[in-house]
């Protein structure tokens, strides 16, 4: 009997499967510069994972995903933490941060571009303003979640702020941000290609806007395709993470 | 009967609490007094309510009281936090393990709180589960353990710190008998056998009196309604006849409860 693993990652094929012949057939009936064959992108896929020149492009997205989410990531926490502990900072905090959230990201990149001239530190900037406000409500979320009897049980040993930090607040907040790194990735992913789109010279965004104005679909699709084999990829690492650091949680029998 | 030097030691303490209303204050403590000896075991019962847990807190340090004094060994546990770090163990009524932590790391907080050296933190955290009788079990997270199993651990790294003062706070309440038993048996050989001193909360009067040399009956709002000792030489029938004195004492105060509700 094919195991519970098996059968997921079987399921999971087969619905990507089912795609992709959609696509073929999409093909069969339409122009292939609308509808590329399935074989052309994974060709062009796999052709610009192995060109260097090319390949640099994706890594210079990723590189501005991990910059972006990093610097929301410690900013979001150290906010957290500030309203976590004061009430006052909370009243002023989180009303800012509710304001940013309604933010399109798209506005976040014409400000960008009017306010600074650097194209780094414009998708640095535009990449930490829309992802500082759920990185900050998570981690705050997961602050508060922290169990009472456990924090009176810390405290009974006399603990310096330090040491309750390292002992209880972090590993009680793990959960938290390892979520909140898995949902802002995928809003990172989207966002960065509009700012690419706008305002740089290199990185999947500015190639996939090069194949718009070459009407080149398989390429466009190609690009797409290493954003997403990109989330996939740390989704998959972080979920890795989260089993090891989660890994004293009991399992449920039935669930086994 | 007043000692020299009280370990612990409260004149006419109070405690008020805003009530969650905001109509008025909530009286938890009111003017309590009493001495606790070096390498006594007080134990405390009361009815759910009467105030047992705000002396505990305010014992531990964890709140301040409202008016009155409150000294540990001489110093203001509020006041000088830091200064019990190491001189007081708490056995929770819930085990309060850290989840993310496997029992032998659950042992050893106290010892990382209090920078012992990790290699002396480890032998006295293995030591302490072996003499509780969880060898073999230093590996497992709190949700592979069995509540006697995980109460046991929580002895542990109350004891594991080597503290002057333990306090207890209904820690068997949640346990079936018979590992409450065992625990309970266990609790007191540890207690003395190390001298220490030890408040035991418990709302069972037979628990009370196995354990304790002392106990103390609250009335609401923490006012002691009846005290008794105990010793090895104390009749079967003494036994009996202050188990029914507790009884009525308890009886008077939910008679009083009733009535002002």
């Amino acid at each position: 009997m094919m195991n519970s693993r098996a059968m997921r990652v079987l399921q999971a094929a087969t619905g990507m499967i089912v795609l992709a012949a959609g696509w073929q057939i999409l093909s069969f009936v339409f122009p292939h510069y609308l509808f590329p064959p399935v074989p052309e992108i994974i060709t062009r896929t796999i052709e610009v994972l192995i060109t260097g020149s090319l390949l640099v492009d994706v890594l210079l997205t990723a590189g501005r995903i991990f910059g972006g989410l990093f610097g929301a990531f410690i900013l979001g926490s150290i906010l957290a933490l500030l309203i976590g502990q004061s009430k006052t900072a909370e009243n002023f905090i989180a009303p800012v941060l509710t304001f940013f959230q309604g933010i399109p990201a798209l506005s976040w990149v014409v400000f960008a571009i009017i306010w600074f001239h650097g194209i780094e530190f414009r998708v640095l900037f535009i990449m930490v303003m829309t992802t500082l406000p759920a990185f900050t409500f998570q981690i705050l979320d997961a602050f508060r979640s922290m169990s009472k009897d456990l924090f009176e049980m810390a405290m009974s040993f006399r603990p310096s702020r330090w040491t309750l930090f390292r002992f209880l607040i972090v590993p009680t907040i793990v959960p938290g941000i390892l979520t909140a790194w898995k949902v802002n990735l995928g809003n990172a992913a989207r966002v960065v290609v509009v700012a690419e789109l706008v305002g740089a010279t290199g990185g999947v965004g500015y190639q996939l806007l090069r194949q718009q104005q070459l009407f080149d679909m398989a390429g466009a699709m190609a690009w797409t395709l290493q954003l997403v084999l990109f989330v996939l990829v740390v989704q998959q690492t972080i979920n890795a993470i989260e089993t090891w650091a989660l890994r004293y949680r009991a399992v449920s029998e039935r669930a086994m | 009967m007043l000692s020299a030097d009280p370990v612990i030691r409260f004149k006419d303490v109070s405690k008020t609490f805003r009530r969650p209303d905001g109509r008025g204050d909530f009286v938890a403590v009111d003017k309590l007094s009493f001495e606790i000896a070096k390498g006594e075991i007080v134990a405390v019962v009361g009815k759910t309510g009467c105030g047992k847990s705000t002396m505990f807190n305010i014992v531990a340090g964890l709140i301040k009281p409202s008016a009155g004094e409150a000294k540990v060994v001489g110093h203001d546990p509020f006041r000088e936090f830091a200064f019990f770090r190491g001189k007081i163990g708490i056995v929770f009524q819930n085990d309060r393990l850290m989840p993310w932590r496997s029992a032998l790391d659950n042992v050893r907080l106290g010892l990382q709180i209090l920078n012992v050296d990790p290699k002396q933190a480890n032998e006295t955290a293995r030591g302490w589960l072996a003499r509780l009788g969880l060898s073999g079990h230093e590996n497992d997270y709190p949700h592979a353990l069995s509540g006697g199993m995980r109460q046991r651990v929580s002895i542990a790294r109350a004891f594991a710190v080597d503290p002057e003062i333990l306090l207890c706070d209904e820690p068997f309440s949640a346990l079936d008998e018979m590992t409450a038993r065992d625990l309970r048996a266990e609790f007191v050989r540890l207690v003395r056998q190390s001298n220490k001193t030890a408040v035991f909360i418990t709302h069972q009067i037979n628990e009370a009196m196995e354990i304790g040399d002392r106990v103390l009956v609250f009335h609401r709002p923490a006012r002691i309604a009846y005290e008794a000792r105990l010793n090895a030489s104390t009749s079967e029938d003494d036994r009996r006849k202050m188990h029914d004195d507790i009884m009525r004492v308890l009886s008077v105060d939910q008679a009083a409860a009733e009535a002002s509700a």
